[in-house]
């Protein structure tokens, strides 16, 4: 009988090998279901996983993937967080629309004065925003001992009805012929957060994202409060011997990302989006989670998994409109690889040995 | 080298490629916002783009891509399109203004039409229906038909174009039967089943018995069935499963004839960037089969009032008429101009409630 | 302001429909929780069990093997979550989000040659006497089977969770899976069981939806309920009665809306389609204070080694 032994410590090997294990399996997979569809199996994945790095087009796809994933690695860095402490934020999504509405709203306060100020407000704001989000469920945990996965996660649906009642309402574009949506924040010199060089992809938000990796890899190899979190998702109780404040760690760790999810949607929103609009977020608090886990909470391997989310969203795309595949197919290709990811990760952690069955 | 720099060689190379491959096929790309099996707005899209290959068989060829969430996946999406070597690309839906308009703007060899909006380029045009033609039909229709006159109406946005058809159901209702009442219902989406069968059936429930809908699912058809006596209208596509009760009548929106034509242009070399505002004349809007659930003799008027619109002897928003609040909008035989149509953010006389804000 | 052309006894009765739906996914989901797992790809299985109903309905012309099939097709799809999250050991919040993504597309998939079918019809069951009481009768006696099979599950699942042997060992995993498992229970075997339970009930929710109460298929169809779903479990404190109260209460909201704004009464949308989720967290403050609480084990994984 197959049994799993816990490993004292997590391969090194497999902790590099399960990634390619798990995108190797979905490709045949993917292969299978994309030949079920009677469509070209090779064309299908080469479409997906080729094209928008080395095909013909690439030049306008390496930046994209830049812009589809910055949004990913941001949040989930802050999520990553909490999650190698314990602390359970699944509300990312919600802090994302705050982070987008207390920022835009900041720059339509403004409209039309020009000034440098701007922006620079407008990504304070949109922090500030994300951060209040996420302080409930922290304040809530504190003081009453509520749990914060449901909590967060209930403000998710409260933040896209105040998105919607603020699209509707008071952030409609007063030119925009009654058409739900605010203003375009990209025909806003001050407020646009435009790209940096031309074509290279790259916006605040993308420098945002390389700088939460690089401080998230210092704070936890090196700083005493990384030592702590690790501590405390290892061994709680050892942490509280070690002098580990939970109360300051749950408040750090949920502030954080809820900080760093309002800094992505207020860098979506006056970028690569432009407005306030009914279905501005498209779930990337969500998929972050996800990202998160993909990249096995560290800072680098969440970048590559943010980066591997980016690519099967735009060479997926690439596929619906080149092979004409349902984007159906396309979601559940990308469900597919999300699960055989988790379910591969048994790998690491653990050893798969033939045994006889215990006698209980 | 610059982005634009670069997409503007590519354009060149592809604008080269696709002149020279114009003999043979031309490329159509379709931008939709919900998923083809939405039975409603996407679908009748869709249908067009089929009926564009079915027209000119081996001379075109048509992408389409679902699903584009508005915003940045758009501009993406159709970006791609535009370097995939397309030669003309609808997107359909109102949200794709500001991304179609950026894209026009690095593609200047590509066509682009965008369905719904307001803003134009030298190769970007706009194309929208006169759907409030076909409300008229169906308020004159519902006005005749109920007997407890009340009308239920699933509004979806409070937007110009859902405005002006409230207006012009219950201008051509009143007309028919001083009586009748309007109860408005705002869902607040285009497109979600179970909370448009609830929206029915609490009209229903509270005694409407001719139900009109702006948001695109059959569910409404379904509750209306259920509750038995109650008549609907089909909405954006024929909806015929619901035929002859309760669905009696319906809009569909037809934009066969438009994509043929305008994929017909570009292969003859005479596009042109134009507004395109088309009713029931031009065949844009199309009414469904009346049912033989309507007399003979208001199916006979019903007909009569849709000549008159196809011909244009007939506006839709002819004075006398009133603003909701009494102040005069339109005088004695006055027919109002399509910029306030366009921008319609009122209620005509006799409408109780208030647009939401 | 005009309340008059609401009918009380009506809208009491639709709440009821509105209701089951989400009733049916929470109930199995909070069984799912008492076992101490937390599943969030409720909404991938019910719009799997949406799909699977309807075809099957479609294709055998009956409404009962459609139902069956909903459960059947749910349970499967949950069965890729027990797979991962009790074999393979995968982190139970992100299989679900997983899950959930995954299910979407299936059924869009399997549903591409049915938009646009009618489903075969299925009587409402008017008990005679009882329905014909004046109030009562419509609100609670003319509805179709499942609003009855969803009160029936209400009740024993809360006998089950108090009184049965079944429902203490339930709980006992939930609580303490270590302990559970040092008294010789099979911590993993009684949580797979669980979540196909689960399944089997979001499918049903699903089918009510696309065979019942809209009834139609059409892609995305469930358009969020199975997220309404998760947060009732939370809201009821994962007790079965609360369950009830807590489906009426968000299905109440929805219903309530569109008749005020059908009796042209203005109201804020977007601020009272909030109110349930701030209700949800109010109740879980206050709850905290209260001795019910969430399953100590909630969401951890469980290895028998450890």
């Amino acid at each position: 009988m197959l049994r799993l032994e816990k490993r004292p410590q997590p391969s090194q090997v497999w902790t590099y090998l399960t990634p390619l294990l798990a995108v190797v399996i979905t490709m045949i997979m993917g292969a299978a279901l994309f030949a079920a569809l009677g469509k070209d199996p090779v064309a299908a994945i080469t479409t997906i996983f080729w094209e928008p790095l080395f095909g013909e087009f690439a030049f306008y796809y390496r930046p994209q993937l830049l812009i589809k994933g910055a949004p990913l690695v941001l949040i989930a860095i802050g999520l990553s967080l909490g999650f190698r402490a314990g602390i359970w934020n699944i509300g990312a999504e919600g802090q994302y629309i705050i982070g987008a509405l207390t920022g835009a709203g900041v720059g339509l306060a403004f409209y039309p004065m020009e000034s440098w100020v701007i922006f620079p407000l407008m990504v304070l704001a949109g922090a500030f925003g994300g951060w209040i989000w996420a302080m409930i469920p922290a304040v809530l945990k504190l003081r009453f001992g509520t749990n914060e996965i449901l909590v967060s996660l209930m403000l998710v649906y409260v933040a896209e009805k105040l998105l919607a009642a603020m699209a509707l309402g008071l952030m409609k574009n007063p030119e925009g012929m009654g058409f739900p949506g605010s203003r375009n924040l990209r025909q806003y010199d001050s407020a646009h957060n435009a790209e940096l060089i031309t074509g290279s992809g790259m916006h605040w938000g993308v420098v945002a994202a390389m700088i939460a990796v690089i401080f998230a890899y210092i704070l936890l190899n090196r700083h005493i409060l990384g030592y702590h979190i690790r501590l405390t998702g290892q061994a709680p109780r050892a942490a509280r011997f070690a002098g580990v404040r939970p109360a300051r760690l749950v408040l750090f760790c949920l502030g954080t990302s809820g900080a760093l999810a309002g800094l992505a949607g207020m860098f979506e929103v006056a970028g690569p989006a432009g407005q306030v609009s009914i279905d501005f977020n498209v779930g990337y608090g969500f998929t972050a989670i996800i990202v998160a886990f993909l990249g096995r909470l560290h800072p680098v391997g969440i970048l590559l998994a943010g980066l591997l989310m980016a690519l099967t969203y735009i060479g997926g795309e690439l596929a619906q409109s080149n092979l004409g595949l349902p984007a159906a197919a396309i979601q559940l290709f990308q469900g597919m690889l999300l699960f055989f990811l988790l379910a591969v990760d048994v790998l690491t952690n653990y050893r798969i040995r033939l045994s006889r069955p215990e006698v209980a | 080298m610059t982005l634009t720099k670069l997409l503007a060689t590519a354009t060149l190379a592809l604008g080269l490629a696709t002149s020279a491959m114009a003999q043979d096929k031309t490329k159509v790309g379709f931008i939709y916002v919900g998923p083809i099996g939405d039975g409603g707005w996407t679908y009748e899209h869709d249908k067009g783009r089929l009926a564009v290959e079915a027209h000119f068989g081996d001379k075109v060829e048509t992408v389409y891509q679902e699903s584009v969430p508005e915003g940045a996946d758009a501009e993406r999406a159709i970006t791609q399109m535009a370097l995939q070597g397309a030669d003309l690309i609808f997107t359909t839906s109102f949200g794709y203004m500001e991304p179609t308009l950026a894209v026009a703007g690095k593609f200047g060899n590509v066509k682009f039409e965008h369905a719904t909006g307001f803003k134009t380029a030298p190769n970007l045009s706009t194309y929208s229906a006169r759907f409030y033609e076909g409300r008229a039909v169906q308020g004159h229709i519902a006005g005749k038909m109920t007997k407890s006159n009340i009308i239920g109406y699933i509004a979806s946005f409070p937007i110009p174009e859902v405005i002006r058809g409230i207006n012009s159901a219950y201008i051509h209702a009143r007309k028919v039967n001083p009586d009748v009442e309007f109860k408005i219902i705002w869902a607040y989406t285009w497109f979600d089943p179970a909370k448009e069968a609830d929206a029915a059936t609490a009209l229903i429930e509270q005694g409407a018995d001719v139900i009109l809908q702006h948001t695109d699912s059959t569910a409404p058809q379904a509750a209306a069935e259920k509750a038995g006596n109650v008549i609907t209208f089909g909405q954006a596509s024929d909806m015929g499963e619901y035929a002859p009760m309760p669905r009696v009548s319906s809009i569909i929106d037809n934009w066969a004839p438009y994509y043929i034509a305008r994929t017909q242009a570009v292969m003859d070399g005479t596009w042109e960037s134009v507004q395109t505002w088309d009713g029931i004349g031009p065949g844009m809007v199309g009414i469904g089969e009346i049912s033989s659930a309507v007399p003979e003799d208001i199916k006979a008027e019903a007909l009569a009032l849709k000549a008159a619109l196809a011909d244009g002897s007939y506006h839709p928003f002819t004075g006398p008429l009133k603003k909701q609040d009494g102040s005069d909008w339109l005088a004695e035989g006055e027919a109002a101009d399509d910029g306030t149509l366009l921008g319609m953010n009122f209620y005509v006389e006799g409408i109780t409630g208030d647009i939401p804000n | 302001m005009e309340f008059g052309s609401i009918n009380p006894v009506l809208l009491l009765a639709s709440l009821m429909v509105a209701a089951t739906p989400i009733l049916l996914a929470a109930l199995g989901e909070l069984v799912v929780e008492r076992a101490g797992v937390l599943n969030l790809g409720v909404e991938g299985m019910m719009i799997i069990g949406a799909i699977c109903g309807f075809a099957v309905a479609v294709n055998t012309g009956s409404p009962v093997l459609g139902f069956v099939a909903a459960a059947g097709g749910g349970a499967l799809l949950s069965l890729l979550f027990a797979i991962l999250t009790q074999f393979a050991l995968a982190n139970q919040v992100a299989s679900g989000l997983a899950l959930t993504l995954f299910g979407l597309g299936l059924s869009a998939l399997l549903g591409q040659g049915y938009v646009g079918i009618k489903p075969p019809p299925i009587g409402k069951l008017d008990i005679p006497l009882l329905g014909d009481i004046p109030l009562l009768g419509p609100v609670l006696f003319s509805h179709d089977l499942m609003v009855y099979f969803g009160l029936t599950l209400v009740v024993a699942i809360w006998a089950m969770l108090k009184y049965s042997r079944a429902g203490l060992v339930l709980r006992a995993v939930g609580e303490n899976h270590d302990a559970a498992h040092a008294l010789g229970y099979k911590v993993v075997r009684i949580r797979v069981l669980a979540i196909l339970f689960g399944g089997a009930c979001a499918g049903l929710g699903g089918a009510y939806i696309s065979l019942i109460r809209v009834p139609q298929w059409t892609e995305g169809m469930t358009a969020g309920a199975g997220w309404i779903a998760l947060a009732l479990v939370v809201f009821a404190s994962w007790k079965a009665g609360r369950v009830l109260l807590g489906a009426w209460i968000f299905g109440g909201v929805t219903v309530l809306q569109l008749n005020l704004q059908a009796a042209g009464i203005a109201i804020p949308v977007e601020y009272l389609s909030m109110s349930p989720y701030l209700i949800t967290i109010l109740v879980l403050v206050i709850m905290s204070a209260d001795r019910s609480r969430a399953p100590a084990s909630l969401g951890r994984i469980f290895h028998a080694s450890q």
